[in-house]
């Protein structure tokens, strides 16, 4: 796949899983500098662990993930704590914005400013220009907002970091339709302030059409990968969503013939 | 063929959340039917209204010419509608074989009276019992661990062990609750066989969630497919793979509406 641009995070082969089960069988992508980047496949495929495996939420088997900072410095990832992967420039908003129900929305912002020591305000400034909504909100507890307006505050807690790069996992998830829209444009409109996204997400066309790139996972391997527009259009994508006809389904229906004469 | 199964505008809701929602779908007599959807679309519930553990808040189930949404689970069992579970339910500090035994029907020994009166019959349909029990962990391929607790089976093996006492009620419907999930690749195609198997011997009627797409499409004769609560197709499997709302339902909408 070309990439225009620098490629910020690199993902080689990576490994990775659950107790003595891998969930990865060797997973390579690409996020190119400031281009938004979609993983999508069917349940299981391994989106989610990915996402983990990069963040330092999970230690990756083998392969690597490298990262290179705004001053052109490179890092291995691969072993690094979630806290010190943000520290470096990625930040991850986790499925169901995990924000803290007891605590504020401004204490919420302040535990994600935790890289930036005694300069919340000004970064809280800035995140506000995004979320304006948020900023009415300031002293409601967490546990108060709608399903939406606490997405909202998940990605504005990782925003708040400053990050070069924001990963997403499932944005959408348990949101009402209308509220998807807003958020798809709000993560948009993070990527035109310069932002490189990376986000795994169910709404796989809605996601692939505002992708620069996307990965098709299956099976916990690279299946198809391509610009959005690309795989928007791929009827390959719909069939392994929906069920490709591979070995097993071939036995099944040999079967099928056997059984009924 | 005819219906075996009716079930017609069943709702079920969980404080404010719509988890089946006025669903209706027939199941043919001595068909394979899958039942799909993306998570969330309510198909557990679905089989829980059915199968009794959970009543309908509205709607009828028949099965059979009878009503049966107002039945105990163990009544419609009794009826020959039996149903497996997502995680499997095994009596771990009882043999794989026990397990299996505990599951017939018509066992004269479970009554003091007739293991007093008639010791005989008892014992003869206790050797019956074992027997079939054991036919049952053959074709499932277990019986090597029949003599085990079924404490030590893995999740895989479980799960077949579910479907060994499923089959050994000699239902006339299985409702099977992905039966792939956790199965070692080399089994599942065996599970499958075992399900066309018993249809093609018994004519037994199937109605199986499965998430594995090639799997319950190949051995589906038709696929229902739910999302949020409802039945949004139903059809052969390359009719929904092609249906515009199925696929809207598993990979969402073609464009995202401006924002």
């Amino acid at each position: 796949m070309s990439t225009d641009g620098e490629v910020v995070v690199s993902v080689r082969s990576v490994v990775a899983g659950y107790a003595d089960e891998d969930v990865l069988h060797g997973v390579s992508l690409n996020v190119p500098s400031g281009k938004v980047v979609a993983v999508i496949g069917p349940n299981g495929s391994g989106k989610s662990t990915l996402l983990k495996a990069i963040y330092g939420l999970l230690h990756p088997r083998q392969g690597s993930v490298m990262f290179r900072d705004r001053s052109g410095a490179t890092h291995e990832l691969t072993g690094l704590r979630p806290h010190a992967v943000t520290r470096l420039g990625i930040n991850f908003v986790p499925q169901l914005a995990n924000v803290f129900p007891d605590l504020s929305v401004r204490e919420n912002l302040e535990v994600g400013a935790f890289v930036h020591a005694g300069r919340f305000h000004e970064h809280l400034e800035r995140v506000l220009l995004t979320f304006p909504a948020l900023g009415t909100m300031l002293s409601a507890r967490a546990a108060t907002l709608s399903g939406g307006q606490r997405q909202m505050l998940g990605i504005a807690r990782a925003l708040i970091s400053d990050p070069q790069v924001l990963i997403l996992d499932e944005p959408s998830a348990g949101l009402a339709p209308s509220v998807v829209d807003t958020v798809f444009g709000t993560i948009k409109s993070i990527n035109a302030s310069g932002v490189s996204i990376l986000m795994v997400e169910q709404k796989a066309r809605q996601c692939l059409s505002m992708s620069d790139y996307g990965y098709v996972l299956d099976m916990g391997e690279n299946r198809i990968a391509g610009t959005g527009e690309q795989l928007l259009h791929d009827p390959e994508v719909i069939q392994l969503y929906l069920g490709n006809r591979g070995r097993l389904g071939e036995a099944v229906l040999r079967l099928r013939r056997e059984f009924v004469t | 063929m005819s219906a075996l199964l009716q079930v017609d505008g069943i709702s079920r809701r969980f404080g404010g959340i719509r988890a089946v929602d006025g669903a209706a779908f027939d199941v043919e007599a001595g068909s394979i039917t899958g039942l799909i959807g993306p998570n969330g679309a309510g198909k557990t519930t679905a089989f829980n209204v059915i199968s009794g553990f959970l009543r309908p808040q509205s709607g009828t189930i028949t099965f059979d010419g009878n009503r049966i949404e107002r039945q105990p689970a163990h009544m419609i069992a009794r009826a020959g509608l039996v149903r497996t579970f997502q995680i499997p339910r095994v009596l771990t500090r009882m043999s794989v074989l026990e397990n299996v035994q505990l599951a017939a029907t018509r066992q004269p020994g479970e009554v003091l009276g007739a293991a007093l009166i008639a010791p005989r019959a008892v014992s003869r349909r206790e050797r019956e019992v074992r027997d079939e029990a054991m036919q049952i962990l053959d074709l499932v391929r277990l019986s090597r661990l029949a003599n085990d607790y079924a404490g030590t089976l893995s999740g895989g093996q479980r799960k077949l062990l579910e479907l060994a006492r499923a089959l050994m009620t000699g239902p006339r419907m299985i409702l099977l609750d992905e039966p792939m999930a956790g199965v070692a690749p080399t089994l599942a195609l065996q599970l499958l066989e075992h399900i066309l198997e018993r249809r093609a011997r018994r004519g037994t009627t199937f109605l199986v969630i499965e998430h594995d797409m090639e799997a319950i499409m190949a051995i589906s004769d038709r696929v229902i497919v739910m999302d949020e609560g409802r039945v949004i197709a139903i059809g052969s499997a390359a009719d929904v793979q092609q249906d515009e709302r199925v696929i809207e339902a598993y990979l969402g909408r073609r464009e995202a509406q401006p924002a």
